[in-house]
């Protein structure tokens, strides 16, 4: 066994530059699904400058009107600004509710504990349709249903759980002594929390908002069954658009699809920036380099 | 904790009632616990009370005894294949978001340069929404798109190939905006396994596949199960692309659409609700029967933490 490894270790002074053949199967595989994943946006972007394609490789000529044509017929702006009002009001809620929700849970043994941490995990592991349907039906026989409060409601509902979920394993990266020290010297709940604990919070609050925020702008079915005319935020209009097909120019609808992407795109790096995602579970010790 | 329970221990010895607060906070309840007030009446009023008004509203049907829209949820065949049609699209997409995502994840757990732009490129399709995805599949895979235009100038095929507006479509929909987040979620698992388990098991002379047979993949194992189960909502609720690209009048009219259509076309409210409990009851089977087998699983620390 130990001739082995003398005999293997120095023939590998440094990476090898030919790699196994499942390692080029797995790249291959990865390559495969990028490329058609470039093949799927590009058609949209290329669509969404495009004159006219029928049948060709490319289109005829190339041009920026789809988008100025979307903006007018969508009324592009007020959606836009109604999508960041609704998201936001999600956002800012869901914290203040999520976070205290998440320190107790994440520190505290009680009875019906289980109780309660099953009771958060339901939403995010039901069909958004399942509670959807009954959810709008209440919010309509309340009259909240139909206007910016219900889709906003409606909203909180996978996002609260989802802060909950997303600030537990930053909360138990805090050492307890540090609480027990302020409480020592004389600091109550509110300053804890105000002075010690949020300010070692604001990395995970802000990477639990930006996810909530990335997740609130794509949702489509609890904003769909709940949005009245004038709360409609782009996705469900992007999805009105497009069901519609044929009152509407394919590219307009292309170019409204690329300006929600590349809202989600903005949003989803700067969430990248600020969480390495590979960390919301375990942190792992980092490989040594030989 | 054990403060408190000294001066209870210290309490009862001198024949001291420690009183109902004492006793109370000796098992973990007190005022902290007002914080969790906020979340738990939300989650009350928002999810559980209307959805236990959903599941007594599925009960009172319009016409007929309690039962009765469950009768006509499972009579009509037309609604009961419903169940069987977002199977057989949720199954195979969840099992293929996880399978695909461990050996790329495998490859990808170690430091090299570019992985950060890797990942961010991988978990673009997040981004895309399934509206975007939509569009694009069938600009890129309709008969006219560049994928067949690609198969009929190679020869593989000489008519273009039926790839949207039917099941096809909606599958490949599915792996496109699941496969991110079953992906991300691997590589967690996968990274916060401790890398020195494995160097120990290649200092003993075991091959990768053997490493990876024996230490990696028990220990990923739960993490796996997690995984497909989140993977399996995501497809599980599948309800926007299975209109743009698929054939939402037969073989992927899945569960969502038929109680979304007894909702809002049929204005059925109890039906629909029998119909969103059904899927709901059908979905908690199926995570049931993943988490019965995860619980026969390892489950402790993986050495990632610390």
């Amino acid at each position: 066994m130990a001739a082995t490894i003398a005999t293997t270790v120095p023939a590998r002074p440094r990476r090898r530059l030919v790699a196994s053949p499942g390692a080029w199967l797995i790249w291959g595989v990865v390559a495969f699904f990028l490329i058609n994943l470039f093949g799927v946006v590009g058609s949209v972007l290329v669509s969404s400058f495009g004159t006219k394609w029928f049948g060709t490789w490319l289109p005829e000529g190339f041009t920026t009107s789809w988008y100025s044509a979307a903006w007018r017929e969508f009324g592009l702006f007020d959606v836009v600004s109604v999508t960041l009002r609704i998201s936001l009001l999600v956002v800012v809620i869901s914290v203040l509710i999520g976070v205290p929700a998440a320190y107790v849970l994440a520190r505290r043994t009680f009875p019906g504990k289980k109780v309660i941490y099953l009771a958060f995990l339901l939403p995010i592991l039901m069909p958004p349709i399942t509670y959807g349907i009954p959810l709008a039906t209440v919010l309509y026989k309340f009259g909240f249903a139909g206007h910016a409060a219900g889709v906003v409601m409606a909203n909180l509902v996978p996002s609260v759980p989802f802060v909950i979920l997303t600030m537990t394993p930053f909360i138990e990266q805090i050492n307890p002594s540090i609480e027990a020290a302020a409480r020592m010297c004389g600091a109550g709940v509110r300053a804890l929390f105000l002075r010690v604990l949020g300010p070692l919070l604001v990395p995970g609050m802000l990477a639990a908002a930006i996810l909530v925020l990335v997740r609130t702008v794509g949702m489509f079915e609890l904003t769909f069954l709940t949005a009245g005319p004038d709360s409609q935020t782009l996705v469900v209009v992007l999805y009105y658009s497009m069901s519609a097909a044929g009152i509407r120019a394919q590219q307009s609808v292309d170019a409204m699809a690329v300006i929600y992407t590349s809202t989600m795109l903005v949003l989803l790096v700067t969430a990248l920036r600020f969480v390495n995602p590979t960390q919301l579970v375990a942190r792992a010790k980092e490989t040594p380099e030989p | 904790m054990s403060v408190t329970m000294d001066r209870t221990a210290e309490d009862v010895r001198k024949g001291r009632d420690p009183g109902l607060r004492h006793r109370l906070a000796e098992r973990g309840v007190d005022r902290q616990l007002a914080l969790l007030i906020p979340a738990v009446l939300f989650i009350v009023l928002l999810f559980v009370y209307p959805f236990l008004y959903g599941l007594q509203l599925s009960f009172a049907p319009k016409a007929g005894g309690p039962l009765a829209s469950y009768t006509a949820f499972f009579s009509d065949p037309y609604q009961r294949n419903t169940i069987w049609l977002t199977l057989r699209l949720a199954l195979p997409a969840a099992l293929v978001n996880v399978l695909a995502s461990v050996p790329i994840a495998y490859r990808m757990r170690g430091n090299f340069r570019g992985k950060r732009l890797l990942t961010i490129i991988l978990v673009v399709p997040i981004t895309l929404g399934t509206v975007l995805t939509a569009q694009g599949l069938l600009n890129f895979l309709g008969p006219a798109g560049w994928f067949n235009k690609v198969l009929m100038s190679v020869g593989l095929v000489s008519s273009p190939a039926h790839l949207v507006q039917n099941y096809w479509g909606v599958l490949f929909s599915l792996i496109i905006t699941g496969f991110p987040f079953a992906f991300l979620l691997i590589l967690s698992y996968l990274s916060g396994i401790d890398p020195t388990l494995e160097q120990a098991a290649a200092t003993l002379g075991a091959d990768w596949k053997q490493r990876f047979r024996w230490i990696t993949l028990p220990l990923l194992a739960p993490g796996l199960a997690t995984t497909f189960c989140l993977a399996f909502v995501l497809a599980f609720s599948v309800f926007p692309s299975a209109v743009l690209v698929g054939n939402p009048a037969g073989e992927t009219r899945v569960l969502s659409l038929a109680a979304y259509q007894a909702a809002y076309e049929v204005y059925d409210y109890s039906l629909a609700s029998a119909i969103a409990m059904v899927m709901g009851a059908v979905e908690l089977i199926v995570i049931g029967l993943v988490l019965l087998w995860r619980s026969r699983l390892y489950t402790g620390s993986t050495g990632g933490k610390g």
